[in-house]
Parts: structure tokens; sequence; C-alpha cells
């Protein structure tokens, strides 16, 4: 259990998503007006980061890795490598999910598809999902309930950096910015002084 | 669509070319494709191949696109797009793999990320799904050239002032770090790559003041 923890903490405050490998960028730039929107979006990426990690997680170590394929009977398949596919299995599980995910939130509970509805499809396309799946499968995690807690982690990460950085830019709004600046510039110094804060988190270990 | 025959280098054809790389370029104005543009920046060597990798790939994809236009149906496109990147992105991952091991292996997720780098599917989206061939080649030169430039300046500033070298040679004397110079070990943590991107979209803005944001 205290691994667990570790591992999502770690994925929140040290390994950020945003302020370590700046994935998701570009929609954390563009949906990070308001603080309202951020969270929206923030949370439909906890969600779906939740959901796919495990799902790639399942699918590298029993389909594409290197002798992965070992379990299935009556053919001899121990030594198939199929790891030259994994980017295209999990884009497609990625694009499958959200799809399936947008359905099922709509059928389930139209409240929720209110608030993350718009969001959900511009995910597909956010690094920061297929970032997930590909740290997953670089770090070998040793079991699914760690790798959930690094999609978990990771996506909790996600949601924090957006909201911090929507909350200032309402504040910003009011302040005097050099006009070269103003909008995406000082976004990006906000965010690199953000991510010098996040690094004191280095080192940290429960 | 005009049925006279353009030249191949027409002035609108040019300005396909030139436009991205500075009054639409893909980064500092279009804001698309910063995740990778930031990260892989340590370096000129890993900043050079990462440009050319996306360069293969918004080539190829934009005029595999641009070629399949009328037979995609709409609904679905993302998903062709995405499958049409993802093959070329595996291409592109396995000739690193084979003939630049070490920088592939600096690059390490970042080449599968191109996949969902917003500068490929921007571009397919925006210009490859209704144009022709030729046009839709030209903007993929102009866009992953305004895309390289970027990253290489970014690059540039990051290993001169980080480590004192380009390209990995030493490029500031001896005789400074012995007269006290010291590396900013800063330039080479993450967090800089932002601010260096700041400056440079500053350093952009104030010349062409068109491109300045309401606040």
């Amino acid at each position: 259990m205290q691994d667990l923890v570790n591992i999502f903490v770690k994925s929140v405050f040290i390994d950020n998503m945003i302020f370590a490998y700046f994935l998701g960028m570009c929609s954390y730039l563009a949906v990070s007006k308001t603080v309202k929107t951020a969270v929206g979006l923030g949370t439909a990426v906890i969600f779906v980061l939740g959901i796919t990690v495990p799902i790639n997680y399942l699918l590298e170590n029993f389909v594409l890795k290197a002798g992965a394929l070992a379990w299935v009977p009556f053919v001899d398949l121990a030594d198939v490598d199929l790891s030259f596919l994994s980017f295209i299995m999990f884009i497609a599980v990625i694009a499958s999910m959200v799809q399936l995910v947008e359905m099922i939130v709509e059928k389930v509970s139209p409240a929720l598809y209110g608030a993350l509805g718009i969001f959900l499809p511009l995910i597909a396309v956010n690094c920061s999902i297929l970032g997930g799946a590909l740290f997953m499968q670089e770090r070998q995690y040793s079991t699914i309930a760690e790798a959930t807690a690094f999609g978990l982690g990771s996506g909790f990460g996600w949601l924090l950096a957006i909201v911090a950085i929507a909350a200032i830019r309402e504040k910003i709004r009011y302040s005097n910015v050099p006009a070269p600046l103003r909008g995406l510039g000082i976004t990006f110094i906000i965010t690199g002084l953000m991510g010098i804060a996040f690094m004191s988190f280095m080192g940290i270990q429960l | 669509m005009s049925e006279k025959k353009e030249a191949l280098f027409s002035k609108k054809n040019r300005k396909l070319m030139t436009d991205p790389l500075d009054g639409s370029n893909p980064i500092s104005v279009q804001v698309l494709g910063i995740c990778s543009a930031l990260a892989i920046t340590v370096q000129v060597e890993q900043a050079f191949v990462m440009s050319l990798a996306v360069m293969a790939v918004l080539l190829f994809g934009n005029m595999i696109v641009s070629a399949m236009r009328n037979l995609i149906p709409s609904r679905i496109r993302i998903i062709v797009q995405l499958v049409i990147v993802a093959a070329l992105v595996i291409l592109v991952n396995e000739l690193l793999k084979a003939f630049m091991p070490d920088v592939s292996e600096k690059l390490s997720v970042f080449v599968g990320l191109i996949i969902t780098n917003c500068i490929i599917m921007g571009r397919l989206e925006a210009f490859a799904l209704g144009n022709k061939v030729w046009p839709s080649l030209l903007d993929a030169v102009g866009n992953s050239i305004g895309y390289g430039w970027i990253l290489v300046v970014v690059a540039f500033f990051r290993e001169l002032f980080g480590s004192g070298k380009i390209f990995g040679l030493q490029i500031i004397p001896e005789s400074f770090y012995e007269a006290g110079y010291m590396n900013n070990n800063m330039m080479i943590l993450p967090p800089m790559a932002l601010i260096t991107v700041a400056l440079i979209i500053w350093a952009q803005r104030s010349r062409n003041t068109d491109l300045i944001e309401e606040n």
C-alpha cells in the first residue's frame, strides 16, 4: 500500500506531467483562461488516464512485450515480440476509450456529461494521455495497481497544474504586463516559475 | 478551385512556405507542438534530430492525407489521421533505433509523442484535408522548418549556457573556467525551456506588433 501511495505522490509532485515533462501543454495553454473550464478538463484527464493506463498496462504485458504471448495455448508464441506495434495499439485504445467513456457518461450522468462533454474529444490528442501510456511502458511497473496509481497520480498532477495556472491567469488580467508578453508569453514565464517551485518537491519519499 | 494551372513556386505557394517561419509560426503564434519543443531542447543534437523526425512525419502525413482527402469520411477522420500518423511515427522510431541508438535513447518517449504532437494533427486538420498535394507539401515544409528553428535556437542557448557546448563540442574555452566562469546549471532544468521560449516570443512580438494579444 505504501508503495502505491509513494508512486501516486511522486507522479503528482515530482514527475508532474506539466512541470517536469511538458506533456499536454497545448490544451494546458488553450483551456486555462478560467478556473471553471480548467477544472472540467482536468477532471476529464484524471478520468481518462485512470482508465487507459491500466488497460494499456494489460495490453503491454499480455500482448505486446517480448514473450508476453507465452500464455496462448496450443501455439508456441513465446518468442514473439510485438513491441514495435505499441504506439499504434496505445493510440487506438486511447481513441476508442475516449469515445466509449463519452458515450457511457452521456447515458449514465447527463450532468457530468454537461460538464465534461466538450472536453472529452479534445483529450484523445492530449499528449499527456499517450505520454502516460509510454512512461508506464518505459518504467515497467510491476503490478496493475502500481500502473493505476501512476495514471491517477499523473492525472491529478495535471489537474493541479492547470487549475493553478488558470487562477493566476484570471488575476493577471488586471496587471500591467509588457505588451509583447501578454497572453502566451507571460503564461510561459509563470509556468516556468511554477516549475521551479515544484522542483523543491524533488526527493520526497513517504 | 481554379482550373488555371499554377506555377509550382507561384507567389501564393511561396507564401505557404515562408509564413510559418515567422508571422504564423507553429510554436510562437499558433501554439502547436509545445510539448515536445520544450522537453528535448537540452542539447542541439536532440533538437535537430527531433525536428527532422517531425519534418518527415509531417511531410508524408500531409501528403498522404491530402491525397486521400476525398476518400476519408469526415466522421472518422480523426481516427484515420491518427492511424496514418502512428504508422509513420513507428517507421521513424525504428529508423532512429537502428541508426542513432544513443539519440533515440535520449529522446525516449518523445518520439512516440509525435503522434499526438498538435502540430501534426493541426496541420492535417487545418490544411491537408482541404488542399491539393503540392500546396500541402509546401505547407508541411514551412511548418516543420518554423518548428525546427525555434527548437534549435532554444537548444542552442540552453546547451551553450547550460553546459558550454554546442553539438557536444566544447565552445567556452577552458581559460574561462579557470578565471571563475561557471556553467549555469539552471539552463539544463526543464523550467528554463519555458522561459527561453517566452523570451523568443517577447523578441518576436516586439518586432512584429500585429501579433500582440489582448490582455
